[in-house]
């Protein structure tokens, strides 16, 4: 009896571990997350439109339908990439997520405070190896650091009324995520 | 060598189990509720917890960024009768200080759900207001008069307002920082 004991209290821990170290493994090993939803339709280092949102389905759940969005799916191995978006009437958004889907950084058009949105994608190594001059003259560059190799970047501007929703895709389409190697 | 392979299989029983059912009821922490709404302003941050990590990759969904905004879901109203889409819901009030603000109706999978106005949400541009600022908007089946957001007559839903560039979030924590708009579910058809 207390031999069964011992036993199922064995099971118990160890299902424990077997809890969490699916939990945590469990980002790594998915193949529905939104970057492979959206490989297919986005080229790399490239901006490229979202189908918008319809009751048949949204190539990603959630998406709030009165934004038209566009992603650029990137990959900093060989340099580090520019992204320039004009903003919208209403409102614009950049949002950064890891090729695991965490949003590590967002700004929108008023925190940017300009026209447009301009802002410098690279690794800490990259970060790194940017020059000291170049460093002093960063403070009107916005540089933003990506905790991972590859990721997307989600570029969304608001369409107030469902008329003005041509208008917010005609200003994606404007946008540019390119990569910008440092000499 | 029986109570070793009992154990193993009650390792695998329990810890998949308890995975299985993390993913699927949604296991979440750090949530601000207020009202029938909650959200989870660290999903959009790189504090997001590990549960919350799983879901995200799990399910392809891609949350608000901090910097962006924040978003409340709401699955049943005031009184916790979850929501039913034969039945008639008011949402009114006012919502917390933001630039703007969305409402928009998801199936429970956050698909949109299929109506004949093709109306799947307001916006805070769109919306009829009254004279102090403040709205109500039905959600119901058939058409009723105001703002009116249809149901499509499915059997539960999910409400999401998303607040942009708002000083809404992880800081907040009652009503009265954040008013949200109150819900009730009334009669059903």
């Amino acid at each position: 009896m207390i031999r069964l004991l011992l036993w199922s209290l064995g099971g118990v821990l160890l299902g424990g571990i077997v809890h969490l170290s699916t939990v945590l493994v469990l980002p790594r090993t998915a193949t529905q997350d939104a970057y492979s939803r959206l490989a297919p339709i986005t080229p790399v280092n490239a901006v490229a439109p979202l189908p918008a949102a319809t009751p048949d389905g949204a190539i990603l759940p959630f998406t709030d339908p009165a934004f038209a969005s566009a992603a650029c799916r990137y990959d900093l191995t060989n340099a580090p990439l520019k992204l320039i978006t004009p903003v919208g009437q209403a409102y614009t958004s950049v949002t950064f997520y890891t090729r695991f889907g965490i949003a590590y950084y967002a700004i929108n058009d008023r925190a940017a405070g300009r026209r447009t949105i301009e802002l410098d994608l690279m690794t800490e190594a990259q970060h790194n190896q940017l020059p000291e001059d170049e460093e002093v003259t960063a403070a009107d560059r916005l540089i933003v650091e990506s905790p991972t190799p590859t990721g997307l970047v989600v570029l969304r501007v608001l369409s107030p009324e469902p008329s003005s929703m041509p208008l917010a895709r005609g200003i994606l389409a404007a946008a540019q995520c390119r990569p910008n190697p440092q000499q | 060598m029986l109570g070793s392979f009992f154990a193993f299989l009650l390792a695998a029983a329990l810890g998949l189990g308890a995975t299985w059912l993390a993913l699927t009821r949604g296991v979440a922490f750090g949530g601000v509720t207020i009202g029938a709404w909650t959200a989870w302003p660290k999903n959009g941050t790189t504090d997001i917890d590990p549960y919350a990590r799983a879901i995200v990759a799990q399910t392809g969904r891609l949350p608000t960024g901090a910097g962006d905004g924040v978003a409340f879901f709401a699955r049943a109203d005031d009184q916790g009768r979850p929501f039913d889409g034969r039945c008639q819901v008011r949402v009114s009030g006012t919502t917390p200080p933001a630039r703007f603000w969305t409402l928009t109706l998801y199936d429970h999978d956050g698909r949109l759900v299929a109506n004949s106005l093709t109306r799947y949400g307001f916006s805070s541009q769109e919306i009829i207001r009254r004279s102090d600022g403040s709205f109500e908007i039905t959600i119901a089946p058939r058409a009723r008069a105001g703002n009116w957001l249809p149901t499509g007559g499915v059997e539960g839903y999910v409400l999401v307002l998303r607040l942009y560039d708002t000083p809404v979030g992880v800081a907040a924590r009652t009503g009265r920082e954040a008013p949200m708009p109150a819900i009730v579910q009334e009669g059903c058809s």
